[in-house]
């Protein structure tokens, strides 16, 4: 039962994250591998900011989202742009911004190193809390209900706004969309900016339980990939079941087998995926 | 068909293979270890480039292959006192069925979900032999002793490297490599003119899992000690792919053309400035991918092809 | 020698709750050319993608000289004898002029190399009106130097049976009748041709026989001045210009 509920909750916290290489990959369509680095980068800054000022997180977290909204919004603009405009088709443009986010993550991950080399974690709100007569972190259950207060922003924007609803007709079809009269190229930027803004923010929540330092990055982008195309891409209602799926995979591999065969737990079921739905749950099939 | 069938590749591949021979007679102890850090570059670029060169589909699944080789040397010599001839020869079929596997798996999809699944491929066999090795046959290192000396280790990897690259040369003229760049090209056009592109993707791609555990076999005595974190390190896969695209994938020497230059850069970068080493294959990768896409032979090609025109 | 080249019976093709192509059944006789019109979204290229194994089944059979090929993969069924052209050309970038050409000839059960090969591709070249086009970088092709290459691929592998998949469209005037010109020579050598087009003096001229598609199912059959004169056929085209 304690393993369902904690599954739960990181699942929950998993979900924002992924939604934010969701937007990127979904709708911009540009896979980013930098993603996870500015996941890190939130937590960096909720560890300073809680360390020097006594700051919360959360209000961090409010601080550093439009940050990393403008921030993506310019990397869009200035680096990736040039790559859309080049590609002769989708699968030259996803080489090409694998490698390019690639470098970008490096050089993150190099700048970040040279910062704050070790590994960083503080307490915040680290008390126990009981539901249902078992004890779970306090921490864990505010990251996971501000996950879902902003994931649920997210989905009402998605879906009861017309910006909202462009930014899915994107991600069904950019040419279609294209042909309605929808600026994909802003669209993009936007979905771009506020998937990285969305990932920062979730890192800053992430941060309150998690022990993190300069490079899992990369192991963030990993799971928020597993859980984009176990839930089919582009998919809300997929990429929720795949995160608590993952977070309940997850909390039981470390409970009950090892807690260093997280990743590799997660792996295989991101090997499950590819050998037997490479569509995900919800995903359209591959014609 | 061109890119590098012709009699001239071999010549100059010849004559490189000369010269790199020659090393071991002029070079003391801190040249021949760079030059043993550039043949064995110089083969994982190489035969990397002759699978993701002309399809495309970048492979990060290098580590995982080198890190088998060097692996299953150290623990078959530690733990099951097998010879070190025998490991060179089990490990590189292991690596190849290891790639056949993930091939066939993963190849079939896009190259999206290729690249990523190679890239977690390293990290989670690393967990995963960290974790047996914690768990089951206790943290005993793994001794990789032999009496080779460097300049031998040099001379096996430049014989590897004679044989990746005549099979290079060999497949550029063959039907096979005809169905690579058709494959990169358009994969959907390759399977409308007859192509059965899963098998030509996965032949290759074997190919390369063999040869990167070959070499994890050959490299092991240097390092005498072998652990999981050193081994499956993912930092081999990403320099070696930058490796293979500064130099350019659309030759058969063009690997060359990247490693040499990017080995010498990476000694100095490890001496002095160490802590900037992520950063430099940051920034490699971003030159890449705006500056040199074609690699720099390519960039070259460009720019001689621009002459001729104009000389009309 | 089977007359029927082609049979197609009960076709249909579904995209989650979209039903494409709708039990769709017809069958091309040997060295006949048969025509498929409709308007767009009728489902007419989804069929080609069926026939060529770009697409698979949700029901029915689709049969080449007899032999089931429902269920192979898109380079079986070219093995087999079925090639194509795309709706939008899709040449090779990487590779030359003539190289695009060999594309065709290389994996078929044509399987020619070396010298052969460059003989065989130069001809078919020519054939297709690019003798001097060979040495040009594929960059440089014009729009129907380009659609002539990807027939040229299509006619390398010797099909049974060519799917020509709206071809002639974006055609001025001129290259419309070298075009067409172009396929009705095809005929006489006596190739199967399947031919998607909306252009309707293209159907009325080259066509034995043809169908109408709209809305994923078969709405006439017949010779072309059947099928143009038929009132089902003249209310799906409302506003064109027959």
């Amino acid at each position: 039962m304690d393993i369902i509920i904690t599954g739960l909750l990181l699942g929950g916290t998993y979900a924002l994250i992924a939604f934010g290489l969701n937007m990127q990959y979904g709708v911009a369509k540009i896979m980013n591998l930098a993603n996870g680095e500015f996941l890190v980068l939130g937590a960096l800054a909720a560890f300073w900011i809680f360390v020097v000022d006594a700051i919360s997180p959360i209000l961090t977290m409010l601080i550093v989202g439009p940050m990393s909204f403008f921030g993506n919004w310019l990397i869009y603009q200035l680096l990736l742009r040039p790559l859309v405009r080049r590609a002769k088709n989708q699968g030259h443009l996803e080489v090409d911004s694998i490698l390019a986010t690639f470098g970008m993550s490096f050089v993150l991950v190099g700048i970040m190193v040279s910062i704050h080399g070790e590994y960083f974690t503080y307490s915040y709100l680290a008390e126990p809390f009981e539901i249902v007569g078992e004890t779970f972190a306090l921490n864990r259950i505010v990251a996971f209900c501000f996950a879902v207060l902003l994931g649920g922003a997210l989905w009402l924007w998605l879906y009861l706004t017309r910006p909202g609803m462009a930014m899915r007709a994107v991600s069904v079809s950019t040419e279609a969309s294209g042909l309605v009269g929808i600026n994909v190229p802003r669209m993009s930027a936007l979905a771009f900016a506020f998937g990285g803004a969305v990932t920062t923010m979730g890192g800053t929540l992430i941060s309150t339980f998690i022990t993190l330092d300069a490079s899992v990055g990369v192991i963030f982008t990993m799971k928020a990939l597993i859980i984009i195309i176990m839930g089919g891409v582009g998919d809300i209602r997929g990429l929720i079941i795949a995160s608590i799926i993952l977070g309940l995979v997850e909390t039981t591999v470390a409970r009950l087998i090892d807690p260093g065969l997280t990743l590799a737990a997660a792996y295989a079921i991101f090997v499950l995926v590819l050998l037997f739905r490479p569509q995900g749950l919800f995903g359209r099939k591959p014609t | 068909m061109s890119h590098g069938s012709d009699i001239k590749s071999l010549v100059w591949g010849g004559v490189l293979l000369l010269l790199a021979a020659c090393v071991p007679l002029v070079a003391n102890g801190y040249w021949m270890s760079i030059a043993l850090t550039i043949a064995m570059f110089t083969v994982l670029a190489t035969s990397w480039a002759l699978f993701s060169g002309p399809t495309h589909y970048i492979s990060l699944a290098t580590a995982a292959f080198f890190g088998v080789g060097g692996y299953l040397v150290g623990t078959g010599m530690s733990d099951y006192n097998m010879g070190f001839w025998t490991m060179v020869v089990i490990a590189p079929i292991v690596g190849a069925v290891l790639a056949f596997l993930i091939g066939i798996a993963t190849l079939r999809l896009s190259g999206v979900y290729f690249v990523i699944f190679t890239l977690g491929l390293a990290e989670m066999i690393r967990t995963l032999v960290s974790w047996i090795q914690n768990n089951f046959t206790g943290s005993r290192g793994l001794y990789v002793l032999t009496d080779l000396t460097e300049e031998d280790i040099y001379i096996y990897l430049l014989i590897v490297a004679a044989v990746v690259y005549l099979a290079g040369w060999w497949v550029n003229r063959s039907r096979l490599g005809f169905a690579l760049r058709i494959i990169g090209s358009d994969e959907t056009v390759a399977s409308h003119v007859g192509i059965n592109t899963a098998t030509s993707k996965v032949i290759l791609f074997t190919f390369s899992g063999f040869v990167a555990a070959l070499v994890g076999v050959l490299i092991a005595p240097r390092y005498t000690y072998i652990e999981p974190n050193g081994v499956f390190s993912p930092e081999i896969s990403f320099i070696v792919v930058i490796m293979a695209l500064l130099g350019g994938t659309g030759r058969l020497w063009g690997p060359i053309v990247g490693v040499i230059p990017f080995a010498l850069l990476q000694e100095f970068i490890n001496a002095y400035y160490s802590n900037y080493s992520m950063l430099v294959l940051g920034i490699a990768f971003l030159v890449i991918v705006y500056f040199l896409p074609n690699g720099v032979v390519g960039r070259i090609e460009q720019a001689l092809a621009k002459r001729r025109r104009s000389t009309w | 020698m089977v007359a029927r080249v082609l049979s197609v019976v009960n076709a249909t093709k579904r995209f989650g709750g979209l039903v494409a192509v709708n039990n769709l059944s017809f069958e091309v006789k040997r060295d006949e050319v048969m025509g498929i019109i409709g308007p767009n979204g009728s489902g007419k290229t989804t069929v080609m993608n069926l026939i060529s194994g770009a697409l698979r089944l949700s029901e029915g059979a689709i049969s080449l000289d007899g032999q089931y090929i429902s269920t192979l993969k898109a380079n079986q069924i070219n093995q087999r004898g079925i090639s194509r052209t795309f709706q939008l050309v899709r040449v090779l970038p990487g590779l030359s002029v003539v190289e695009n050409c060999m594309a065709g000839m290389v994996f078929g059960h044509h399987r020619l190399w070396g010298e052969q090969l460059s003989y065989e591709a130069g001809k078919l070249l020519d054939r297709v009106g690019l003798s001097g086009q060979k040495s040009k970088p594929i960059g440089s092709l014009t729009f129907i130097d380009q659609k002539r290459l990807e027939l040229a691929r299509a006619l390398a592998s010797g099909p049974k049976l060519l799917i020509l998949d709206e071809w002639l469209a974006g055609l001025n005037p001129t290259e419309l009748e070298k075009g067409i010109e172009l396929i009705r020579s095809l005929r006489e050598e006596g190739i199967t041709i399947i031919l998607v087009e909306h252009v309707m003096n293209a159907i009325r001229s080259l066509c034995d026989c043809c169908i109408v598609m709209a809305e994923g199912s078969k709405i006439a059959e017949g010779t072309p001045d059947e099928v143009l004169a038929d009132p089902e056929v003249v209310k799906v085209y409302i506003g064109e210009d027959l």
